[in-house]
């Protein structure tokens, strides 16, 4: 007797169905196409793609948090936006106090001062999270209407407090010596920060993708987002595992802020609010609760924005509300729909 | 015939029924009661306030919609009006063709964005409205040859309605009778007109099925009421309702631009007015904007002297400063949507039955 005989027969999915679960991920290279043949000069285009690339880099680290969030507990957080101004401030203060390691020419002294700036951030901002979490979101799961009000409401009191400690005016701070500039290649520029945006989204990306399919919480995680009350069954407190993921999302909202506040040199109260825009199109884009679809969402709000802002510049923010109003058209709950098993 | 006019919602509770009476006759008698530039210009911002909360509490309280798209609408009725003076010259007929225009535009736009996103779920809908409407405050303040950017389009009104002409020699109880009176009455009794259609459509078979919606969608939709379809005009309305009172307040202030019409901050206050006034209830649109717009003009005054008055103490002047009201209103309003859901009305409701 072999052990063919026994083996579970998998079926194969056939190829037009792939195509159809694929053919998100093909929009990316495709809109990387019709930017290179609508901007027409090779050196423009590689900074305007590196650019896009970041930008989209830091909006998925906001966004993942949020659509995770989402997709687990069906909890859709307005106040998202504040961690973001939190963790920028937090990092401001923590990068001005430790203003000599920042004008430091080395790089591995520059990049410890960032690192630090993150981590307090990340930690100040996870913490807010189980505040939150604890405080204001807690007290009206399963109320959508209910969440969206008071979230909001939490938005508009984290932002007047943030006045009152830092107050009213935008801050403003260089960014360490080492990652000002830009490299050179061939004809392209490339500022330095965008680079390592790009790659500190990467990775996060891929540790992400990782505790989602190989560990067990990841496990955890995808089997609550498919049916929260089959994993309690099991005799699992999602409760639990959710204020986790909570706090990680805020953590990666603080993080975020971070690396936009020195992207942009200057933060203000407001800041979390207006980023949330892109961040709300880039959820959507992708499929309320789902990373991957955020990802890719979040490179072709990038990626567009950046060429739209050089095309066309009065029309950048409006361009990338025509790309969700395309998305929808095609997918109408977004790129990558969780399903949920009711 | 009051009975009839309020389309048979009466307030329902005495105390409610004498606090919004008094507010009606505090607004028709605004100018006479209250003499002086500042205390007209407040009463002609509540009455403008009420038909904008309201129709925003169509949407919120009624419907079970959350949008954050209204003060988009609000803001194409205004620059509806605005672009045709400034085109046409001051004439009513230029106010007519863009109120129609903005109202007409706002419909279009609402009509839009409820077929595709209103289909899927209401959250959606409420992060889409986000993003088009922060899409268009960039768009109005960047198209700066039309719309005049940041600054606004400043503009003459009708010269019926300017401060210097006179109606009548003499006095009326100590008051002018100039054209900034008639103007006073002209959105007043406009607002009356609307506030009252909208009461009547609340109560008309269609808004019931907006409240059976609202409480139940899947049963709404069981019983063989097209839930999409309903959402939508809600939507459609409530946005035609915003415009206009966006063509209220562009002939009131002779000026249009993004922070008085289109930016977030009116946004979350008309969010505020709703909540603490009372969602699902006309009433609560009236109380919640005479509250809030009296506190906003009035309260935060007495916060600066507060706010000096304990400047000897660390953080706590911050806290009260002036300029932090806001964020006392944000706890009332997380507060009032656990503890209230029903707002001041739907407390003072509850008692009397």
């Amino acid at each position: 007797m072999s052990d063919a005989a026994i083996r579970p027969k998998i079926e194969r999915a056939s190829l037009a169905e792939s195509l159809k679960t694929r053919a998100p991920l093909a929009l990316v290279p495709a809109l990387a196409l019709v930017g290179f043949l609508a901007i027409g000069s090779f050196p423009t285009w590689v900074t305007l793609t590196v650019a896009g690339l970041a930008m989209g880099m830091m909006i998925f680290i906001m966004a993942s948090g949020l659509t995770l969030v989402f997709g687990l507990m069906d909890v859709i957080n307005f106040g998202h936006g504040a961690f973001v101004t939190v963790g920028a401030f937090v990092g401001f203060t923590v990068l001005a106090w430790l203003a000599g390691w920042t004008s430091d020419p080395s790089i591995l002294i520059n990049l410890t001062a960032v690192f630090l700036a993150i981590l307090a951030s990340m930690a100040v901002t996870g913490l807010l999270g189980y505040a939150f979490e604890r405080t204001i979101v807690m007290p009206v799961y399963g109320s959508h209407l209910k969440q969206i009000l008071v979230t909001m409401g939490g938005l508009i009191i984290a932002q007047q407090l943030i006045i009152v400690i830092w107050g009213p005016d935008a801050i403003h701070l260089s960014r360490p010596e080492a990652l000002q500039g830009s490299f050179i290649f061939g004809t392209a520029l490339v500022e330095k920060y965008r680079l390592l945006a790009v790659v500190v989204g990467l990775i996060l990306f891929l540790a992400m993708s990782y505790v989602l399919n190989r560990t067990k919480i990841g496990l955890l995680v995808r089997a609550g987002v498919e049916n929260g009350e089959m994993v309690e069954a099991l005799g699992y407190r999602i409760g639990r595992l959710f204020l986790g993921v909570f706090m990680t999302g805020s953590a990666l909202a603080g993080l975020g802020g971070v690396m936009w506040g020195l992207y942009q040199e200057t933060i203000t109260a407001h800041m979390g609010s207006e980023i949330m825009v892109l961040v709300f199109i880039v959820v959507i884009i992708g499929g309320l609760g789902s990373v991957g679809g955020c990802f890719i969402g979040a490179m072709l709000v990038g990626l567009l924005s950046n060429y739209a802002a050089f095309l066309m510049p009065k029309f950048a923010l409006v361009s990338t509300i025509v790309l969700m109003v395309a998305v929808l058209m095609w997918r109408p709950q977004g790129l990558y729909p969780v399903v949920k098993a009711k | 015939m009051i009975s009839k006019l309020l389309s048979g919602d009466r307030p329902g509770s005495p105390i409610l029924a004498i606090v919004v009476l008094a507010i009606f006759l505090a607004l028709a008698f605004a100018p006479f009661l209250f003499p002086g530039t500042r205390s007209v210009e407040t009463a002609a911002r509540i009455c403008i306030f009420i038909v904008l909360v309201a129709s925003y509490d169509l949407l919120l309280g009624y419907t079970g919609i959350v949008s954050f798209a209204h003060t988009m609408f609000f803001g194409i009725g205004a620059y509806g009006v605005a672009l045709a003076i400034t085109v046409m010259g001051a004439s009513f007929a230029a106010i007519l063709v863009g109120a129609v225009g903005g109202v007409l535009v706002a419909m279009l736009l609402a009509l839009l964005i409820g077929l595709f996103s209103l289909r899927v779920k209401a959250i959606f809908f409420a992060m889409v409205t986000l993003a088009v409407a922060s899409a268009f405050a960039v768009l109005v303040s960047q198209m700066s040859a039309i719309t005049g950017g940041e600054d606004g389009l400043n503009y003459a009104i009708p010269s019926v309605f300017k401060p210097a002409t006179k109606l009548m020699d003499g006095r009326l109880f100590g008051v002018r009778l100039d054209g900034k009176l008639l103007l006073y009455y002209f959105v007043f009794v406009c607002a009356l007109i609307l506030f009252l259609v909208m009461l009547r459509m609340v109560n008309s078979p269609f808004g019931r099925v907006l409240k059976a919606v609202r409480e139940n969608a899947f049963r709404a939709e069981a019983i063989g009421y097209r839930v999409v379809v309903y959402r939508t005009a809600a939507t459609v309305l409530s946005a035609a309702m915003a415009a206009l009172a966006g063509v209220l307040i562009a002939v009131w202030l002779r000026y249009t631009g993004p922070a008085t019409t289109l930016s977030f901050e009116i946004m979350i206050d008309i969010l505020l007015m709703v909540v603490i006034g009372g969602m699902g209830t006309m009433y609560g649109a009236v109380i919640g904007a005479t509250l809030f717009i009296l506190a906003q003009t009035y309260l935060q005054t007495l916060m600066g002297a507060a706010s000096e008055a304990t400047s000897s103490i660390p953080l706590l002047p911050h806290l009260i400063d002036p300029g932090r009201w806001l964020l006392w209103l944000g706890v009332l309003f997380v507060l009032s949507v656990y503890f209230f859901p029903t707002g001041i009305v739907g407390r003072l409701r509850g008692r009397s039955a």
